[in-house]
């Protein structure tokens, strides 16, 4: 497989929350030297685990924050250069965000319509009012509502929760978008209608042409649709590859851990191994080492004083562990 | 030990009753593990507060018996209930969040429920709350936490153990993982585990996600729009799914191992419970529909030791638990 071109590359992101009383100095590490690329045409998933840093990570791309440091390059363009109006609304329409909840990210009383409308007038003027109409009917038929002529005059609380994101999908692609952030889409929806999404993710990259971040905790949906995969731990990137060549040979404890988590009912029963009660750190005012030590069946002494980089350990597949890196092949977990 | 028979729970609004569950039976043996799982309205956590006796106006149960160690709970007043509350049944909700006070430390609701019940010893209730508290895993520093203070995890852990209190025989779980991350939901799943075998309760787990309880639960019931769809040993259910709606749940999970298969879920949604289909109610979305499934309901048929609510198993013996 070719490297598809980079859409978006982000150079050691960071962003840090200050957090306790006005007068505090303690810092929140949210996201921490991150440093990824999206290319054209592809799902690229985010997983990790509550208070990992990647719903931040998905808003620092959105804009949503400043970063504290690093830069965003947008088509080889450092974004922290763009000020004008018009180039943000340009990124904002190039990179559209669908939320979590679909219940309470449309607003529920207006009909659908006046969503992808309003979005309609302000990214792409130069539609007449006509023509609006048109393509708010034909971006809801491609992420599947239809008859869109009738779907579209429904209110928010006459759809069913996956209609519900489809239309957060159907306003995303509106914009004409190069790149969709996904914040967790389907982990409201019941497991009937969750794969119905992530087919539609699928159908958006190669019927639309579009990248999508999908930003998740279940890992096997990462697996159903993403060509790569990145698993953050506490601020900081663990690993990443292409998803299958990673859950085959996941290389960071963490990953394995996260996978072993995974339930699956085809697998037979296997409790023992899975000792860890351990919960992810809220990193604040860090110091150098290794995040996940403190969990890690495997960790040796320099883990508490240098904190690991990533290294290259197969073809584009990289982990943050020193471990792993001195020796292939090792096992913490599943 | 609890035997339900025809338990039918209806919500009353304006344009006229709904029937959330509808006639569910089943025995629950001490120390078994029964998971019950569907998707959001199919009438499980309707199921398990009528089991409980904890639904509230404008829902109420409508028919059947709940049978707990002899008695028939469906009737009782709230005052007759409370000794057998905690004490013999306690229930872990969905959101410790909010179902855990905000402004008392956990050890203080501790110390409420105890005295509630006529534990007025207070060393006895500092003792007692050390040690479920140690039973889930945490340090009994935390009973002078307030819940904004614990994990997500931590919280979940300590409504747990307040369930423990009393050594109750059944434990009733509403979903009580799922705002957990995948590896905090499986070391509490692990941990519900070991306390059931150590203390020997019986356990009712409602869930949407069936594949969480496959490794741990005794029998797995299956809910479809307020029904039972299948309802067998939960190693059989998934080995060998009967019922066209839970192997289509089984199909709608990516699984993280073998190879990648395109899924396809299952199209269309869940029926609206107050305008069902006059057949099957799985029927409009059923990919093995026949006519018949579209003019009678089926019952439930015995299969090979499981009960399938399908014509496609008609040719077996129509039967209850």
């Amino acid at each position: 497989m070719t490297e598809p071109p980079i859409l978006l590359r982000t150079e050691g992101l960071t962003k840090h929350f200050r957090i306790g009383g006005a007068f505090s100095r303690r810092m929140l590490h949210a996201v921490d030297d991150v440093s990824i690329s999206i290319g054209e045409r592809e799902i690229v998933a985010l997983a990790g685990e509550s208070g990992s840093g990647k719903s931040t990570f998905a808003r620092l791309l959105a804009r949503l924050y400043k970063p504290t440091s690093g830069e965003i390059f947008y088509q080889g363009k450092p974004l922290s250069r763009a000020r004008s109006r018009a180039d943000l609304l340009r990124y904002r329409g190039d990179v559209p965000m669908v939320f979590q909840d679909p219940f309470s990210s449309i607003n529920p009383v207006f009909r659908v319509s006046h969503g992808v409308l309003r979005s309609l007038k302000l990214h792409r003027p130069e539609l007449s009012a006509d023509q609006r109409g048109e393509e708010a009917e034909r971006v809801f038929e491609a992420v599947g509502l239809s008859p869109a002529a009738e779907v579209l005059q429904r209110f928010p609380h006459e759809l069913s929760g996956g209609q519900r994101q489809r239309v957060g999908f159907a306003q995303a692609l509106a914009l004409r978008p190069k790149l969709i952030l996904a914040d967790e889409p389907v982990s409201m929806l019941d497991v009937s209608i969750r794969i119905g999404l992530l087919n539609l993710m699928s159908q958006l990259r190669d019927e639309q042409g579009v990248s999508i971040l999908y930003i998740t905790h279940d890992i096997a949906s990462a697996r159903y649709v993403a060509d790569r995969l990145i698993v953050m731990y506490a601020a900081r990137i663990a690993e990443q590859g292409p998803s299958e060549e990673m859950l085959a040979s996941p290389r960071h404890p963490y990953t394995q851990l996260l996978l072993s988590a995974v339930p699956d009912p085809r697998a037979p029963l296997t409790i023992g191994a899975e000792t860890d009660r351990g919960e992810p750190p809220r990193v604040i005012d860090p110091t150098p080492g290794c995040r996940f030590r403190w969990r890690c069946p495997l960790a040796i002494d320099e883990c508490s004083q240098v904190t690991p980089e990533l290294s290259e350990l197969a073809p584009d597949h990289d982990a943050a562990c020193h471990v792993a890196r001195s020796g292939a092949g090792v096992k913490a977990f599943g | 030990m609890l035997v339900v028979r025809d338990l039918s729970a209806e919500y009353v609004t304006e344009r006229g009753t709904v029937v959330a569950v509808d006639n569910v039976s089943f025995d629950l043996d001490p120390g078994e593990f029964i998971g019950i799982v569907g998707e959001s309205g199919c009438g499980k956590s309707t199921l398990l507060f009528a089991i409980a006796q904890l639904l509230a106006p404008p829902a109420r149960i409508s028919a059947g018996s709940v049978t707990f160690k002899g008695q028939n709970m469906v009737g009782l007043t709230d005052r007759q209930l409370a000794t057998v509350r905690w004490k013999n049944l306690s229930v872990v909700m969905q959101s410790a969040m909010n179902a855990l006070n905000p402004v008392k430390s956990i050890g203080a609701q501790f110390k409420d429920a105890m005295r509630a019940h006529g534990v007025a010893d207070k060393a006895h209730i500092a003792e007692r709350s050390a040690e479920v508290l140690r039973m889930v895993g945490i340090d009994p520093v935390h009973l002078k936490s307030y819940p904004h203070q614990l994990s997500g995890g931590m919280r979940q852990r300590s409504m747990i153990a307040m369930a423990m209190l009393f050594t109750p025989d059944l434990v009733i779980m509403d979903e009580p993982t799922s705002a957990l991350d995948v590896v905090a939901q499986r070391s509490l799943m692990v941990q519900i585990k070991e306390l059931q075998n150590e203390l020997g309760f019986a356990v009712i787990f409602v869930t949407h996600d069936m594949s969480l309880v496959s490794h741990f639960s005794d029998r797995l019931m299956v809910m479809y729009a307020g029904q039972v769809a299948e309802f067998g040993p939960t190693r059989q259910v998934f080995d060998a799914p009967q019922h066209p709606y839970t192997i289509g749940l089984m199909d709608a999970f990516p699984s993280i191992r073998g190879p990648r298969v395109p899924l396809t879920g299952i199209p269309g949604s869940p029926p609206n419970l107050a305008r069902l289909p006059q057949g099957c109610r799985f029927a409009p979305r059923c990919p093995k529909v026949m006519t018949r499934c579209e003019q009678e309901p089926p019952e439930l048929y015995h299969v090979n030791g499981t009960l399938v609510r399908c014509f496609l198993h008609a040719d077996g013996e129509a039967g209850h638990d």
